[in-house]
């Protein structure tokens, strides 16, 4: 998340972030209530980082086998497309498509990415003045007992039909090899964008300049007050 | 026109329905930038908000960011943000200023924005500091023609 917000903010270049997760942790949407979307009585408990998440999107557990693919771009970068949400994603899935056609039922369904009612990609978007970011989250594979730290949000899309984790999501790794779907998407990011390769050591994270907008980890203290704010009949519930 | 073929486009690779999106509302008495936001002035207090054609284009509200009560708020630059389904977006001033009042009920009802954004959608009041800035403002119609035009690009 660091990485995407420094690249984010001036120069003014088109950049595309491939990243793998190593460690497990939360990134939450900006909502005012944590106890509504997370166990949060677990996450202390395991001392998972919760880090609130400067772009749009729902809350998710990324873990060692998430892939996130980061756009950030100039207003004009991808000529003829307005800055806003849905032709964002209406563009990204046609780029998409050309990884996932012939993997699976792959769709773009309610913002998510499916092989049929199965998501696999979650997005989200930040929008400022001249500039765009769309990131997805793809869960290339996933620990399953990691998903029960998340509760499962009141806001879901209509195609989950009140499904837990476990039947709702999937793994891309069941679908393809991990070498077609790496360079499946550099190679479809290619058709939009000349690329230019840097190597992770290369790039400098400047931990003194404070950029905005900007994710942050939430505090233990924050989390404890979650769980005194939450409602007493959800709390017997939880236990 | 071109946005209307790359969404049909997509719906057809993909499977989805694309509708046409009719046409937003403008209300006369504003003042608009070309980032969507509108300003209502009386004397030397300005009203902002987001237009009919900017929360159209978000969709469902679901987050509001709101400044503190005696920020400064700078013409052009983001004071705040708004934040729908999978996506937040910048919120920026028309005028230069402190903000005297924000508008707290979104805290609770994020979806005022949607639902009435030119009344109760309301996200701050600001004392300027510079009234001459409302003559870079669009008035009604140009932000109409603007809109339009916008559209027509894409």
């Amino acid at each position: 998340m660091k990485l995407t917000a420094q690249c984010f903010r001036p120069p003014n270049l088109t950049r595309a972030v491939l990243q793998l997760t190593l460690t497990c942790l939360i990134l939450m949407q900006r909502v005012l209530k944590a106890w509504e979307l997370l166990e949060v009585k677990s996450v202390l408990r395991d001392k998972i980082p919760v880090v609130r998440r400067f772009s749009g999107g729902g809350t998710v557990i990324v873990d060692h086998g998430t892939v996130f693919v980061s756009f950030v771009c100039n207003k004009d970068s991808v000529p003829s497309l307005q800055p806003y949400p849905q032709p964002i994603m209406a563009w990204s899935s046609l780029l998409y498509d050309q990884v996932f056609h012939g993997a699976g039922d792959f769709k773009l369904r309610e913002n998510d990415y499916v092989f049929g009612n199965r998501k696999f990609g979650g997005n989200a978007q930040s929008i400022i003045k001249n500039r765009w970011i769309h990131h997805t989250s793809f869960l290339w594979d996933y620990d399953e007992i990691n998903m029960a730290y998340l509760k499962v949000p009141a806001r879901a899309p209509k195609y989950r039909m009140e499904r837990n984790h476990s039947e709702f999501i999937c793994r891309v790794k069941d679908f393809l090899p991990r070498s077609a779907f790496i360079e499946g998407i550099i190679k479809a990011a290619g058709t939009h964008f000349s690329l230019r390769f840097v190597p992770w050591d290369a790039i400098e994270l400047s931990a003194a300049a404070n950029f905005m907008p900007s994710s942050r980890m939430l505090t233990r203290q924050e989390l404890k007050a979650a769980i005194d704010a939450e409602p007493e009949s959800l709390l017997s519930q939880s236990m | 026109m071109a946005l209307r073929l790359l969404a049909s486009r997509a719906a057809s690779q993909l499977r989805l329905a694309v509708f046409p999106r009719g046409f937003a509302t403008v209300i006369n008495e504003l003042k608009y930038t070309d980032s969507h936001e509108w300003v209502k002035v009386e004397g030397n207090s300005a009203t902002i908000g987001i237009t009919d054609h900017a929360q159209d284009h978000l969709g469902d509200v679901v987050y509001v960011e709101l400044p503190e009560e005696g920020a400064t708020v700078t013409q052009g630059s983001a004071f705040g943000a708004v934040e729908s389904v999978k996506a937040t977006s910048d919120v920026n001033s028309p005028v230069s200023g402190k903000v005297t009042q924000v508008n707290s009920e979104l805290n609770n009802s994020p979806a005022l924005i949607n639902a009435s954004p030119y009344e109760n959608g309301w996200i701050i009041k600001v004392e300027m500091s510079n009234a001459g800035e409302l003559k870079s403002l669009m008035d009604a119609g140009q932000y109409t023609k603007f809109c339009e035009e916008e559209d027509a690009k894409h």
